[in-house]
């Protein structure tokens, strides 16, 4: 029940806008998504993880930067398509204040994680998940998904399942400004 | 949690007398019937599952590497030996994650179970447990891998 109202919440979250030139026939979409307002986000929950090196990833580190942590698996084929989008975002947005950090939740952890990253030549940090992480995000039901977290490390929106790039993009865009 | 957690978390199928279906999940089995084993006779054993509409589970032989695959077992003890194990014909279907069709089984299915019956087996009723073990999406999301444990009732003749 908890996905299905989350995935709701999340379609009612896109607003599509079509923006019309004045006396032009063009007409240009716009995908802007709706975030929580900052009084009313929670604070995402710290973990400290590993990542593929050994060197220490804890999520507080990053305050001050806007945070795309998306929960992912090897075996999740939608995940597949999200990740070349988020290494295109690393390249982008990293200069401004921006990081994508991957949690795998693969059973099997390295052994079947890092030759995936170096076969996808992953520019971003990655973890493995640990039980108490995932509970701490609400037990992730289902894969992708991908908490969008503010500069004061507060969650200001939450996608279950594919969503477009779009969307996200326009999730970094409200937040780095 | 883990997906060791995650797959470990079975379910169990004969919960009651009462219940034909065990939803666990997007898929759902169908109770399994008594297997009334006669004198030198080689059983089977069908197990009916249907998935949810617009959700797969990845077929027993996948097409890709990444994909895990759908796997029935039975324990090694006791009055039947499992001679073969027959999935159903997979459907290739194509999906935006994938370049190429990916194999999966989705809608109504069944899988057979061929047993042989062990050498002087003990007589009367029992229980024979089996895993199913299956991960499931759908073309926007997936689901973690599950492990249903299915009991099947005998009387050995």
């Amino acid at each position: 029940m908890a996905t299905i109202l989350a995935r709701a919440a999340t379609a009612a979250a896109v607003l599509a806008l079509t923006l019309t030139g004045c006396g032009s026939q063009s007409s240009k979409e716009i995908t802007v998504t709706y975030q929580k307002p900052p009084d009313k986000r929670n604070p995402a929950p710290d973990f400290t993880l590993k990542d593929a090196d050994g060197k220490t990833v804890k999520l507080s580190d990053y305050k001050g930067k806007v945070v795309l942590l998306n929960f992912w698996a090897t075996w999740c084929g939608p995940c597949k398509i999200e990740i070349p989008w988020f290494i295109e975002f690393q390249k982008t947005y990293k200069d401004r204040g921006f990081t994508v950090i991957g949690v795998s939740v693969d059973d099997e952890g390295w052994e079947i994680v890092k030759p995936y990253l170096a076969s996808k030549q992953v520019n971003y940090p990655v973890v493995v998940s640990s039980e108490s992480v995932n509970t701490m995000y609400g037990g992730i039901e289902s894969l992708p998904t991908t908490f969008i977290i503010d500069k004061d490390g507060k969650i200001a929106n939450t996608h279950i399942g594919l969503v477009s790039k779009k969307e996200y993009e326009s999730d970094i865009e409200q937040l780095v400004r | 949690m883990t997906l060791s957690n995650w797959s470990g978390n079975a379910l169990l199928l004969v919960l009651s007398a009462g219940a034909a279906w065990a939803q666990t999940g997007v898929l759902s089995v169908q109770e399994p019937a008594k297997l009334v084993v006669k004198r030198t006779e080689n059983p089977s054993q069908v197990l009916k599952l249907t998935m949810k509409p617009g959700y797969h589970t990845n077929s027993n032989k996948p097409t890709e590497a990444y994909l895990i695959p759908l796997k029935l077992t039975w324990e090694a003890a006791g009055p039947l030996e499992v001679a073969e194990i027959v999935y159903p014909t997979a459907k290739l279907e194509k999906y935006a994650f994938n370049e190429k069709p990916i194999s999966v089984f989705g809608g109504e299915f069944e899988i057979v179970t061929k047993f042989k019956r062990a050498a002087n087996p003990a007589l009367g009723p029992g229980f024979l447990t089996g895993k199913l073990r299956y991960q499931a999406c759908n073309d926007k999301e997936c689901l973690p891998p599950k492990t249903v444990e299915i009991k099947l009732p005998l009387l050995i003749q």
